[in-house]
């Protein structure tokens, strides 16, 4: 069967579903049949079988016949089947029309680019016909064409294609689907599928598969804004290799040499330099659905799940809450409060439900309010993340809207992000950006100043309770970093409260605005390569979210005097006696040192 | 976009979300076709560099060629190639060729022991010195969590069966009936400790694809897929007492791929000149529940 897939073709990707029962192989074996897609003999020998045992031949025994002889190690694949037309190649994508399989009809599915969903004539619209209709639009396949089967059956009745063709259209409305066609066949007989039927003349429409060569080869991704998930970076020194290269699969748009390009959720901008590709010579532009790789003129610091996008273009969100619709697969039901990761692109982010808006039952679309999501159930959420993220929401870009979920190391959901919320930093992360655009670059890079200086600039902040111990402790860190050379400084909140804050009149009425202020002076000493040390009492998790959007949050050591933390702070080092104080000094110096901030002396 | 280039776009993403999320990666090279493809895409995805160990399991029984260009590309390519093998059955003579033993139980223990062992790093690695140019005792013997494996949807039932990350447990158990779903380009990177996932980049290709793209890339393979003059040329290769050359004037890659499109080998399977897929019928994929590749 192989033969089929010539390269010269392209190639698309079908799924066929609906209720069982409701002649899926049929219309699989019938399309195989009627486009000469089938080993020779092939089909003789299945109807002479069927003449031996006297049982009247049908479609779907082909596709059992083909089943078994890949058992028996033919090139065939119950999963992957392989068709032709005159203008294309189709591979026919496995979804099983059982509810027990869903995960297998979402991991065939989703690959698909256009689906044909077979509703019987005779059962009418049937609860997976729904099902399924509603996953294909979760999916987010847009070219989908009704097949109304076993017309034969119902006498070829006009009226009850228009009446399944009426429900079902209705459906499909409410769920925001628009169905290219409804096609009334008999796979059965062959009518409608490769040969317009002599029993249906009232049908002006299209065959199935004048059908299947109407839908297109999804190519407006490259029309849409450029982004790519980022990877990773690859520097290959111990190949002897000094490029230094950023690496993706573009999920739309294009990207050219010379093309402004900026990371989110980081902010941080730098221009193409070169396109890389191993074995190719001269590549000039990057486009969506391409593996890629390129060179930055200015070398930035990047981690995995930031999205790179292009300046010149429409940026995607960036938050800590959204409003999300959910489908979910595992055997537990998603629950209030649990942590699950998150993953969109490359990012994976720590998120819990905050609320559960409304469950959606997908086979009748009814509502219903659950403090759950069980198995199967749709769900509208507020999810509510432990750090930023960048995405797009499904109105404006799909691809980057689409997410999955992980519980104990599982994929366990997926959903699409349907609404941009705002969260508590919100606020900041906005003025960063527009910081971050107008900002003057100084000629002297970040990584000089540290060679320069032995050390990377460095947030510390020590916090806890009222009178803690943590202004004596804090300076006498300054001290002695001081006394090794080091360039630091403290800073006690109290300094910044009346000199920089000194237009808020009153200091109890702004708290945050203070803490956004603080963490902009600490991000221009840390621009200078300094080592800063801060104090402030009872930070909280928000104050420590405004801190890392206006810093990079991976140069913030957090902290916490006292035997346990009194706030939702996420802390990195505890100091349980506050007395000792060259002891705490030396142990906060170790980890500065392990850290890889300061250089051990040696 | 050309389906050959679907492919590899798909194949590179896979290999770079493995390589970024697993720190113990190896990739087994098994010198045939498919894996050599494979190892070219992991050139493509890392700009011309293989920056994780190549394993092989070497039986004793490679045919001699196998092993010649092997280290041949090793040194060309400057590879991390280590090889392992099941050095007791063969020191107890526990082989087929050697009469003791029925074809699968020579496969399980001198490919699929051999693989276990070397995988987890009980057994003895041998790794390739550039320098001294020779195999010597590799120091490394941590476990590999993440082991990208060449095989192909369309080989045969249970490999139609796979995804691209697949987990196993840590007796190397495959639970068919229930793998995770995979969809968005998302994988299953996650995993509990003491299991390791096997990771699968080429499911989508065909034997035909697998042609047309060492021929576009201009791939070197090993010579014992082409007709010498004799007639024969080998379709798959393995060990020499149980794998038999088909007949076949394919003598490059072209007369191949026009071989394999509308000549004789249109519609007959292409591991048919291996023998121990026909002994214990459906003995693949139990061989492969336990660990076989």
């Amino acid at each position: 069967m192989s033969n089929i897939n010539q390269i010269k073709k392209e190639t698309m990707n079908l799924v066929i579903a609906g209720h069982v029962d409701h002649g899926k192989s049929t219309v699989i074996g019938r399309m195989l049949a009627d486009t000469g897609s089938l080993p020779e003999g092939k089909l003789d020998q299945v109807k002479r079988n069927c003449e031996k045992n006297s049982k009247p031949f049908e479609y779907a025994f082909l596709i059992d016949a083909l089943k078994d002889e890949q058992s028996q190690g033919i090139t065939i694949d119950a999963a992957r089947v392989f068709f032709k037309t005159e203008k294309r190649n189709y591979i026919i994508l496995d979804a099983p029309g059982h509810i027990e399989f869903l995960k297998n009809m979402i991991t065939g599915a989703a690959r698909a680019e256009c689906a044909l969903l077979v509703i019987d004539a005779e059962e009418g619209v049937q609860e997976n016909s729904r099902r399924h209709g509603y996953m294909m639009s979760m999916l987010g396949i847009k070219q989908i064409a009704v097949i109304v089967n076993k017309m034969d059956l119902v006498d070829y009745s006009q009226e009850r294609f228009e009446n399944i063709k009426k429900e079902y259209s209705e459906f499909l409305k409410d769920i925001d689907v628009k169905p290219d066609e409804f096609i009334p066949v008999s796979a059965f007989k062959g009518d409608n599928i490769a040969i317009r039927s002599a029993n249906m003349t009232w049908y002006k429409g299209v065959t199935v598969l004048e059908m299947l060569d109407l839908f297109k080869k999804e190519k407006h991704t490259l029309e849409q804004d450029f982004r790519m998930p980022f990877q990773d970076v690859y520097k290959f020194t111990k190949f002897g290799d000094s490029r230094r290269v950023v690496v993706g699969t573009p999920t739309s748009g294009k990207l050219e040499i010379g093309d402004e390009v900026i990371f989110y959720p980081s902010g941080k901008k730098s221009k193409v330099k070169t396109i890389e590709e191993f074995n190719v010579e001269d590549r000039k532009q990057i486009k969506a659905n391409n593996h890629a790789a390129f060179s930055l003129e200015e070398q930035i610091y990047i981690t995995r799940g930031e999205m790179a996008c292009k300046v010149s273009e429409k940026n995607p969100n960036l938050s800590t809450r959204l409003m999300a619709s959910i489908f979910w697969l595992g055997h537990d039901p998603m629950i209030l409060k649990k942590e699950y990761y998150i993953k969109l692109g490359t990012a994976k982010v720590t998120v819990r439900i905050e609320k559960i808006v409304k469950t959606i039952d997908a086979s009748d679309l009814s509502a219903k309010e659950k403090t759950q999501i069980e198995r199967h159930d749709v769900a509208q959420c507020v999810l509510k993340l432990t750090k930023p993220m960048a995405y797009d929401i499904a109105s404006k870009l799909a691809i980057t809207s689409r997410f999955v979920i992980v519980d104990d190391y599982e994929i366990r959901g997926g959903g699409i992000i349907q609404e941009a919320l705002e969260d508590s930093a919100k606020w900041v992360r906005d003025k960063v950006v527009v910081r971050d655009f107008k900002w003057q670059k100084s000629m002297i890079s970040s990584a000089k100043r540290s060679e320069k200086y032995n050390q990377r600039p460095t947030l510390v902040i020590i916090t806890g309770e009222k009178d803690s111990g943590k202004k004596p402790l804090a300076k006498a860190l300054e001290n002695r970093l001081f006394e090794d050379g080091k360039i630091v400084y403290f800073l006690g909140i109290g300094n910044v409260l009346y000199g920089v804050d000194a237009d808020i009149k009153n200091k109890e009425e702004d708290p945050k605005e203070h803490i956004r202020r603080l963490a902009e002076i600490a991000y221009i000493m840390m621009d200078s390569g300094a080592i800063l040390i801060v104090t402030a009492t009872m930070l909280d998790q928000e104050d420590l979210e405004i801190i890392k959007a206006t810093v990079e949050s991976d140069k913030i050591e957090v902290v916490w005097m006292g035997e346990s933390v009194k706030t939702d702070i996420n802390v990195d080092t505890r100091i349980l006696n506050k007395e000792d104080i060259e002891e705490n000094v030396g142990l906060l110096k170790s980890i500065l040192e392990d850290k890889g901030i300061i250089f051990k002396p040696w | 976009m050309d389906h050959l280039k679907e492919l590899e776009n798909t194949s590179v993403h896979i290999l770079r979300e493995a390589y970024a999320n697993f720190k113990n990666l190896a990739m087994l090279w098994s010198i045939g076709k498919d894996s050599t493809v494979m190892l070219w895409l992991a050139r493509k995805a890392f700009m011309g560099h293989v920056p994780f160990p190549l394993v092989h399991i070497d039986t004793a029984y490679k045919i001699p060629e196998m092993i010649e260009y092997r280290d041949r590309l090793t040194k060309e390519w400057n590879l991390t190639m280590v090889y392992g093998q099941n050095e007791k059955a063969l020191g107890e003579k526990q082989t087929f060729p050697d009469g003791n033993v029925d074809r699968i139980t020579c496969c399980k223990l001198l490919k699929t022991t051999a693989l276990r062992d070397t995988l987890s790093g009980k057994g003895k690695r041998y790794r390739f010195d550039h320098k001294k140019g020779k195999y010597r005792v590799d120091p490394d013997t941590d476990m590999y969590t993440g082991i990208i494996v060449g095989v192909r949807a369309d080989e045969e039932g249970s490999r139609s069966k796979e995804r691209y990350f697949s987990p196993r447990d840590n007796e190397n158990n495959w639970d068919v009936g229930d793998q995770p779903p995979e969809f968005w380009n998302q994988y299953k990177t996650d995993f509990a400790p003491g299991t390791h996932l096997r990771i699968h980049p080429l499911l989508d290709w065909t034997e035909l694809n697998i042609w047309e793209y060492i021929k576009k890339e201009n791939i070197p393979t090993v010579s014992l897929y082409y007709n010498q003059g004799d007639g024969k040329r080998y379709r798959s290769l393995g060990c020499y007492p149980c794998t038999s050359p088909i007949e076949s004037s394919a003598k490059n890659v072209d007369e191949i791929i026009e071989e394999l499109k509308s000549g004789k080998l249109k519609n007959v399977a292409e591991r048919s000149g291996r023998e121990q897929d026909k002994e214990d019928g459906g003995g693949l994929e139990t061989l492969r529940r336990d660990g076989y590749m």
